[in-house]
């Protein structure tokens, strides 16, 4: 054949492979959607958020978990965030070409891509062996390592979307350094801000690994975060691993409600995303 | 939009700080205790824990972890009370500074998955099974189970081991039994909470195993019989020390228990595996729970012993109801003798009898 | 799901070199400004001391193991906590087999993604593709390992392992990888599954590196009469290899470090085994199942220096990422 032809035949091949890649792709996010669904939603019941987790063979709810879940979600995004914000703020009001900045924002990149269960090992050791057990401050803590990056990041680059003219227009009329930053750059770049946060907030709530060895588990309804704490995303581990029917489907229930969260919260983050770019 | 004041921001990330950093005492709350272990007595601890909170409004937060687990967190003392099958030995106990008793006893089972067997039905000698934990045995169709199975029919399936992944009683139970009736088994693995398996897949926990035997068709596993009854599991006969091949029920599990001298027994150190008899079952134990012989907290401590108090006074028919042996009435007098002499509180004040003490 | 938004923030950002408020002139040095400089520095500080903190505890913890074992730790596939005798080769083994067959399938599928959202999707169905895509990322990875577990893994089983051993499993070599009882479970569905979960962080970086290709470039390819596919294996492709290696490299590092999607389906056998059929381990499941249980301090240690390893590897794979994507940038910013 000749070479008109053969490029032909490759750029088909090629191209048709690629679509077929796309449909792959597309393909298990389906299935898995289909299937979290469809075992999920049947359980979805008013029991699942007024009862506490039972004993195999009993009749029961996440009700314990869920709130568990979203009080570590809360304090760790209440350690995290601020933590993050500032450092954002660091990183693009003085850090831009400094070589501490440079250093600080390549670590970042490294901390936001560490495997969350190394985070879970180190504040195992931090916290848990020196305070004696575990606690869900100790979960908090490790969701709190998970956020900051997140929010670091995305904080630098929305605060460094505001034109320096503008800063340069409030130094000009007086005002010292961190009162440009606060009540000018941080009111701009708010939403974009808030973006980070919400994106850090999905990252942990599905987050299971570093509560393992931190937080631990707790069956009943605990709202005292000196002790073991409940939390969904271990409550799921367990019942899915479980040879038991109903906490399988409990845990069908739960796996389903931490994806809509996600996916909601994740939602909202891009059209606040989208409103900043507007 | 108003900003959030800056000030106030560093404030509570100030406060938090310190929140972190600054030592935070934690009063041993007595309506709340804490153990963590063996997955062996997971589910007649839960269902005891569930029953007492409604009674008593005292809860029992139970991790099933594993023995291995239980007795590292009992150690450490990060939980109130820690629960093992796999007993320690008494200079084990005097090192650790800990006192063990014996709550519940029960049965290990060999559980199957094998299409068209069901439970029951398949005949399995110690030797055989030995032989499969060790990867000896690779089909279900090999020629000694088709010896000791006639007229069974076994497919060719090819044969998954499957055991725990996590230190576990149920194991050192099991392995202990498999060492006594297996030369080969002695040797090259032994028995111990967590053995380096020859093949086989690794569940975490009863649970897992259970799961897991379930899911792969053509699965061995050997699970606490309470799983085995709770997810509708099949199991296999054994060949006992008497020459009869036994189903794991009360009465066979009840049979070797019989057997068990805990008077003698020092530390409550007892292996219940291999007993004796025509009709025992010939992998059983007991499910053992570690506690400091010096309580710092004496609330706790006393909260922990009046739970277990309960269980052996009124927990007996939901243990039996699970498949669970509970202790004759003899030895949980010798337990609480020992609870009496041996458990002391920070200022040297018995713990128990709980009611002879003044205040909670 | 941030690094996917990451790299488009990051070109978007206004003219990187401005100083920012530090040159600007304001020199003020009032108290406020001090208090509020090093505030922010301290936090910006913080994110350094935790990575080093990691390291150091790590390092701390498993120096017992790695002063008994030595670098033998790496090389022996042991692991008795009853003699206690450990090794690393199982779990590091299991590891990167489950990474490099997440790496096989996930890297064709990527760049499949990439260049149908680049070249050949029509503008309406870019961004539904796009957020199909993020979908995938959102989904936190123990609903993936309960999938896995639930749905693929029989599936696997009961069809696609018979597959293989029928058709692959007389052949020479390749067919010792299919070897085995169809458990549905093991190194191979881990892989699958891991490749799964990878598939979108790669295929946003790649989408968002392919995206950088100067339009003239592209336009002047296609003028010369190149086919799409030429165009993007020969023009996109090439100029963007970097950054694209870089892509890649993150999805590698997400893969070693992946701990749930893995621990429901890899089988949690401390084995090294040719055949892909048969249960495994990785560093990251071992941790999870064996952490809270181990019962001697050499255990634990010896958990903490495979975390070290787990550790100190996905730091080695994301420094490079980091550092090609920098290039990539930095070469992006030249143009421009």
């Amino acid at each position: 054949m000749n070479l008109y032809a053969r490029r032909r035949v490759v750029n088909w091949v090629g191209l048709t492979l690629s679509i077929l890649a796309t449909l792959f792709g597309l393909f298990w996010l389906f299935w898995l959607l289909w299937t979290l669904f469809g075992n999920g939603l049947q359980w979805i019941r008013p029991r699942l958020f007024l009862e506490s987790t039972p004993p195999p063979g009993a009749n029961g709810g996440l009700a314990n978990a869920i709130a568990g879940s979203v009080i570590l979600t809360i304090v760790g995004l209440g350690m995290g965030a601020p933590a993050g914000i500032l450092a954002g703020t660091y990183l693009a009001e003085f850090g831009r070409t400094s070589r501490f900045g440079w250093i600080v924002r390549f670590v970042n990149d490294i901390l936001l891509s560490a495997p969350s269960i190394i985070i879970g090992v180190f504040v195992y050791g931090l916290i848990v062996l020196r305070v004696g057990h575990f606690s869900g401050w100790a979960g908090a803590v490790a969701l709190a390592l998970i956020v900051l990056p997140v929010v670091v990041r995305t904080t630098e680059n929305m605060m460094r979307l505001v034109p320096d003219s503008l800063r340069e227009a409030a130094a000009a009329l007086g005002a010292p350094s961190w009162k440009v930053t606060i009540v000018i750059v941080y009111r701009s770049a708010l939403p974009g801000i808030m973006t980070g946060v919400l994106l850090g907030m999905a990252r942990i709530s599905g987050e299971t690994a570093p509560l393992l060895f931190t937080a631990l588990n707790n069956q009943f309804w605990s709202t005292d975060m000196s002790r073991p704490f409940p939390n969904l995303p271990a409550v799921i581990f367990q019942f899915a691993m479980s040879p038991y029917e109903d906490w399988q489907h409990l845990a069908w229930a739960g796996a389903l409600l931490i994806t809509v969260t996600i996916l909601v919260i994740s939602i909202a983050a891009r059209m606040l995303l989208r409103r900043t770019r507007s | 939009m108003r900003m959030i004041d800056p000030r106030f921001r560093r404030l509570v990330v100030a406060a938090v700080g310190l929140t972190l950093t600054g030592k935070v005492a934690f009063a041993g709350d007595a309506n709340s205790i804490s153990g963590a272990g063996a997955t062996f007595p997971y589910p007649v601890y839960s269902k005891w824990a569930d029953t007492y909170a409604k009674e008593t409004h005292v809860k029992l937060n139970y991790q099933a972890i594993g023995s291995g687990g239980g007795i590292k967190q009992i150690t450490e003392g990060t939980v109130d009370f820690g629960a093992s099958d796999a007993p320690l030995k008494p200079e084990e106990l005097d090192k650790a500074g800990l006192i063990q008793f014996p709550v519940v006893m029960g049965g290990v089972v060999p559980v199957i998955n094998i299409a068209g067997i069901k439970a029951g039905e398949l005949k399995l000698t110690p030797d055989v099974l030995a032989d499969i934990f060790l990867g000896k045995v690779k089909k279900w169709n090999d020629p000694r189970l088709v010896q000791s199975n006639p007229g069974l029919k076994l497919p060719e399936t090819a044969v998954t081991v499957v055991h725990r992944s996590d230190g576990s009683g149920t194991t050192w139970i099991f392995t202990n039994y498999l060492s006594k009736v297996s030369a080969d088994w002695s040797k090259t693995v032994g028995g111990d909470k967590s053995v380096a398996w020859p093949t086989g897949v690794g569940g975490k926990g009863n649970q897992g195993v259970a799961s897991y035997v379930q899911r792969i068709s053509g699965a061995i596993g050997y699970v606490e019989s309470a799983y085995a009854t709770q997810s509708h599991m099949n199991h296999a006969k054994l060949k006992n020390r008497g020459g009869n091949f036994v189903d794991p029920t009360d009465d066979s599990v009840q049979a070797a228990a019989k057997g068990a001298d805990w008077t003698h027994a020092h530390g409550f150190y007892m292996v219940l595996t291999d007993q004796a008899g025509a009709a025992s079952w010939p992998i059983t134990g007991a499910s053992f729970v570690l506690v400091h012989r010096q309580q710092k907290d004496a609330d706790t401590g006393r909260a922990v012993l009046r739970f277990f108090d309960w269980g052996y006074r009124n927990g007996g028919a939901a243990a039996k109801e699970l498949g669970y042996i509970p202790m004759p009435t003899s030895v949980v007098d010798q337990v609480e003798k020992t609870w009496e002499k041996d458990l002391k509180d920070s200022g040297g004040q018995k713990l128990w009898p709980a009611n002879k003490q003044a205040g909670k | 799901m941030s690094s996917l938004g990451a790299a488009k923030q990051e070109r978007e950002s206004e003219s990187p070199d401005a100083p920012g408020l530090s040159s600007v002139g304001v020199r003020s040095r009032s108290l406020g400004d001090r208090f509020f400089r090093g505030l922010t520095g301290f936090f910006a500080a913080l994110v350094l001391l935790s990575v080093f903190g990691i390291l150091v505890t790590l390092l701390a913890g498993s120096w017992p193991a790695l002063k008994l074992f030595g670098l033998k730790f790496l090389a022996s596939k042991e692991w008795n906590p009853v003699t206690g005798q450990f090794g690393a080769l199982a779990p590091l083994y299991g590891t990167v087999i489950t990474s490099l067959i997440a790496l096989l399938v996930g890297v064709p599928v990527s760049f499949g993604i990439a260049l149908v959202i680049t070249e050949l999707a029509p503008r309406w169905l870019k961004r539904p593709i796009g957020v199909a895509i993020e979908l995938l990322a959102a989904i936190p990875s123990i609903i993936y390992g309960m999938w896995g577990l639930f749905v693929f893994a029989p599936v696997f089983a009961a069809h696609l392992q018979p597959w293989l051993t029928n058709h692959l499993g007389s052949w020479p070599i390749l067919g010792l990888l299919f070897e085995g009882p169809p458990m549905g479970i093991g190194m191979l569905t881990a892989g699958l599954i891991l490749a799964i979960m990878i598939i979108p962080f790669m295929a946003a970086v790649m989408r968002d590196v392919f995206e950088t290709v100067p339009a003239t470039l592209r336009e002047s390819a296609y003028a010369l009469g190149c086919t799409t596919w030429e165009v993007v294996w020969r023009v996109v492709l090439p100029y963007t290899r970097v950054g694209v290696i870089g892509g890649i490299m993150l999805g590698l590092g997400r893969a070693l470090g992946e701990t749930m999607a893995v621990t429901f389906v890899i089988g949690n056998a401390h084995d090294v085994h040719l055949s892909l059929f048969m249960a495994g381990n990785t560093i990251s499941s071992t941790l999870a199942n064996e952490f809270t249980e181990a019962v001697t301090p050499l255990y634990t240690s010896s958990l903490l220096a495979l975390g070290l390893v787990l550790f100190v590897l996905t730091l080695i794979v994301l420094i490079a990422a980091r550092l090609m994507l920098m290039k990539m940038r930095a070469r992006e910013g030249e143009r421009t």
